[in-house]
């Protein structure tokens, strides 16, 4: 027995078989007392209850939503939920990252004062702190009687108002994607490979492209306007209330407006990282080519310093996503919060657990690919590869 | 303006052209300084004005003079400095919180020393200081009074699971480390598997199911305190990013100091504990101080899972019908605090880094 203990072989076999064995019982162990546990609740385990009506009710969703909707369907309005507020607030976020970068690196020691300032004071206090302070302002705003105006934002404690378009949702989801396309597919058209004419005599397709996805844009809104209805529907006082426009909720406000400042802080000193990681030498040499700083700005320091920072940025990405979470803790309805409702009401607790973490895993797993994709189209090949 | 830029133009002292040649040396520069120079003026004065020039101060202070200075109203935080530090802890029992805050201070700040990283000392430091808070907080022997975990509340709740956390998740990460390189593949990918789903779940997420579903999960005999469940999910959040941050340091140690390690025969313990890990964690410790500032300000999460801690109290400070309006003042001075901690502990890391810089020239 110990002679056989001795050799390497068995008791590597061994101690996989131990590791495998404590994991399969705490796993198994763990599911059948919480199964004990359910059922004596009259809970029936299984994803059935996907397909009941939830009985309550979201306060924000972009896809139409009532009580009498199947479970399924609130975790669908959860994802979309979460993945708006994701979007925008990583755009915002990214905005700011860019200019307190910028700022960061500048050769203006006044300049690099304000985004240390910025970057210092934001990145120090937590996030969740900042979403209850930025709540708490929106909701402490005056009433809509006399409520702020910034322009065409009208600021109140029942949130922030903006005009809205008259137009129905999926014409403006419709405008939406032409719109990107029309911006993303002449980029895509100046620099491919996979065309016969080379790039530089694509002029006039691009411009076409970039006209003929605006007009379509805009042919679409218009095709989706409501008979009788002016185009553009500005907010204004009825009663006590707004009427008309678009209603940002303080909830909405307070979690964009967080991510967006905080993760501008974590981002800009990403920016700066990757602009620290170009070489000295590109600089001097582009200095000494005569190029102008602009030029050697947008055509050496810039295309190098995305290429430093994208695979940081891809988990800050990530991290950002992630904490769309606190939603939770103002009230706003993300997939997180659907799922801890969920828990509440139907006691359906390790079905949802379970949707929760396959939910964030595949959100965190197409960013990782989006960005994989990206790092291996942009990645510097052969002789390119000096620094 | 233009006097000051002929008379340097004629005799050019040496500061003024400095500033020039720093400030000013093309006009689109110079505009660029004057705005973010007026920027921040701005900004000080207007923080200035409403920190200290119109604030209320004193405990005297009511609502109704606060809202006539316009500025800072600080008798909220006079009013209700207490339960901001101390939560529901009881009155006359304050004190010891408060001490037990000190002795959690001191054990952090002691483990910043470099004199001291020696595993024993750290670890002595730590169970130590841990000891003296647990003993003060909870009571119950040496004649204090017994307090259960459901009272404690604030700063010191705070500091409890940040130290928490960090007991806890420091020596799990090295211990998941260590498994994620082992060449044993059921054993490596295995522990790869549990630390790549800790990491893609939101911590909210995983202090949610400890609060909530695990009691599920635990046989009878493994039930504890809300808290510690809590406390240990957080710890195994900290624990998964640190081993990567731990295994990043070790793929950082030459291939040839381990195997010249096996060459003399030294065993696993001993290569691992001597001579990989004392370079791995040199290698990881800018990343490893920084998880402890993100540490420390994510322990503010556990007020969703209805815990008492600085911020959940600084939200009941204001909370009461006559304060509702100086959520400022209390956000702004919460706010303080974590600062106070954050950023001595990054700005420790940078002076590691750079103590690194020079050691290693």
């Amino acid at each position: 027995m110990v002679s056989l203990l001795r050799q390497q072989k068995i008791r590597n076999i061994l101690l996989q078989a131990l590791f495998a064995g404590i994991v399969l019982l705490v796993v198994i162990g763990g599911w059948r007392n919480a199964q004990h546990a359910l059922s004596s609740q009259n809970v029936v385990s299984g994803f059935g209850f996907l397909h009941k009506s939830t009985g309550w009710d979201v306060n924000f969703s972009l896809l139409p939503a009532s009580p009498n909707d199947p479970y399924w369907w609130f975790f669908v309005i959860g994802i979309v939920n979460t993945l708006f507020l994701g979007i925008l607030g990583l755009t915002l976020a990214t905005f700011i990252g860019g200019l307190v970068g910028l700022f960061r690196t500048s050769s203006n020691d006044l300049l690099q004062l304000l985004g240390r300032i910025y970057v210092d004071f934001f990145r120090n206090i937590p996030l969740i702190l900042q979403v209850f302070f930025w709540y708490s302002l929106v909701t402490n705003l005056p009433a809509p009687r006399n409520a702020m105006e910034f322009g065409p934002l009208t600021l109140s404690n029942r949130g922030v108002y903006m005009p809205a378009l008259n137009v129905g949702g999926w014409h403006v989801a419709g405008a939406a994607v032409t719109l990107l396309l029309a911006l993303a597919l002449p980029l895509w058209l100046r620099t491919t490979r996979r065309l016969a004419s080379p790039p530089e005599q694509r002029g006039a397709l691009v411009w076409g492209v970039l006209g003929g996805g605006l007009l379509l844009a805009a042919a679409i809104l218009l095709l989706g306007r409501a008979p009788g209805a002016a185009l553009i529907d500005p907010p204004r006082l009825q009663g006590l209330n707004m009427r008309g426009g678009l209603r940002v909720s303080p909830e909405f406000t307070a979690l964009l407006v967080a991510i967006g400042i905080y993760g501008g802080a974590y981002i800009g000193e990403i920016v700066r990282g990757g602009f620290k990681a170009v070489g000295k030498g590109q600089t001097e040499a582009a200095h000494s080519l005569g190029l102008s700083p602009w030029q050697s700005f947008s055509r050496i320091r810039l295309p190098l310093a995305l290429r430093a920072m994208l695979p940081i940025l891809a988990n800050q990405y990530i991290w950002l996503i992630k904490a769309t979470t606190l939603g939770i803790a103002v009230g706003f309805t993300d997939f997180f919060m659907i799922v801890a409702v969920t828990i509440n009401q139907s006691g359906q607790t390790l079905e949802a657990i379970a949707i929760l973490m396959v939910g964030f895993l595949a959100i965190n797993l197409s960013i990782a690919a989006i960005f994989n994709r990206i790092n291996r189209a942009i990645a510097l090949k052969g002789n390119q590869l000096r620094s | 303006m233009n006097t000051l830029a002929n008379s340097a133009a004629v005799a050019p002292p040496g500061r003024v052209r400095m500033l020039r040649k720093r400030y000013f040396p093309t006009p689109l520069q110079g505009v660029v300084s004057v705005v973010s120079a007026g920027l921040l003026l701005l900004i000080s004065w207007k923080l200035l004005d409403w920190a200290f020039l119109s604030a209320v101060f004193g405990a005297e202070g009511s609502a109704a003079e606060c809202r006539a200075a316009g500025g800072a109203c600080w008798s909220v935080i006079a009013n209700r400095w207490r339960i901001i530090f101390f939560g529901l802890y009881p009155h006359a029992e304050q004190w010891r919180s408060a001490l037990a805050c000190v002795a959690v201070v001191a054990m952090i700040v002691l483990s910043c020393v470099p004199s001291f990283w020696r595993p024993w000392r750290l670890a002595a430091v730590w169970i130590i200081g841990t000891a003296v808070y647990y003993i003060l907080m909870k009571g119950g022997i040496l004649g204090l009074r017994y307090v259960g975990e459901e009272q404690w509340g604030g700063l010191a709740l705070t500091l409890f699971i940040f130290v928490a956390t960090c007991l806890i998740g420091f020596p799990l990460s090295i211990v998941l480390a260590l498994l994620r390189r082992s060449e044993l593949p059921v054993i490596s990918r295995g522990t790869g598997l549990l630390i790549d789903a800790v990491r893609s779940l939101p911590l909210l997420a995983i202090l949610f199911a400890f609060a909530v579903v695990v009691p599920f999960m635990l046989p009878g005999w493994m039930q504890t305190g809300k808290l510690y469940r809590v406390v240990f999910g957080a710890g195994l959040f900290f624990a998964a990013y640190q081993a990567e941050i731990i295994r990043g340091g070790l793929q950082g140690v030459p291939r040839g100091q381990e195997e010249a390690a096996m060459a003399l025969g030294i065993g696993y313990w001993h290569r691992v504990g001597k001579i990989l890990l004392p370079q791995a964690m040199r290698n990881a410790l800018p990343a490893t101080i920084n998880q402890f500032v993100i540490g420390f300000k994510e322990t503010s999460l556990v007020i969703v899972v209805g815990f008492f801690e600085i911020l959940a109290s600084g939200n009941a400070a204001y909370g009461t019908g006559e304060w509702t309006f100086a959520y400022r003042e209390v956000y702004a001075f919460i706010a303080l605090i974590y600062f106070v901690f954050t950023y001595s502990l990054s700005r420790y890391g940078a002076y590691l880094e750079r103590r690194m810089a020079i050691s290693s020239r």
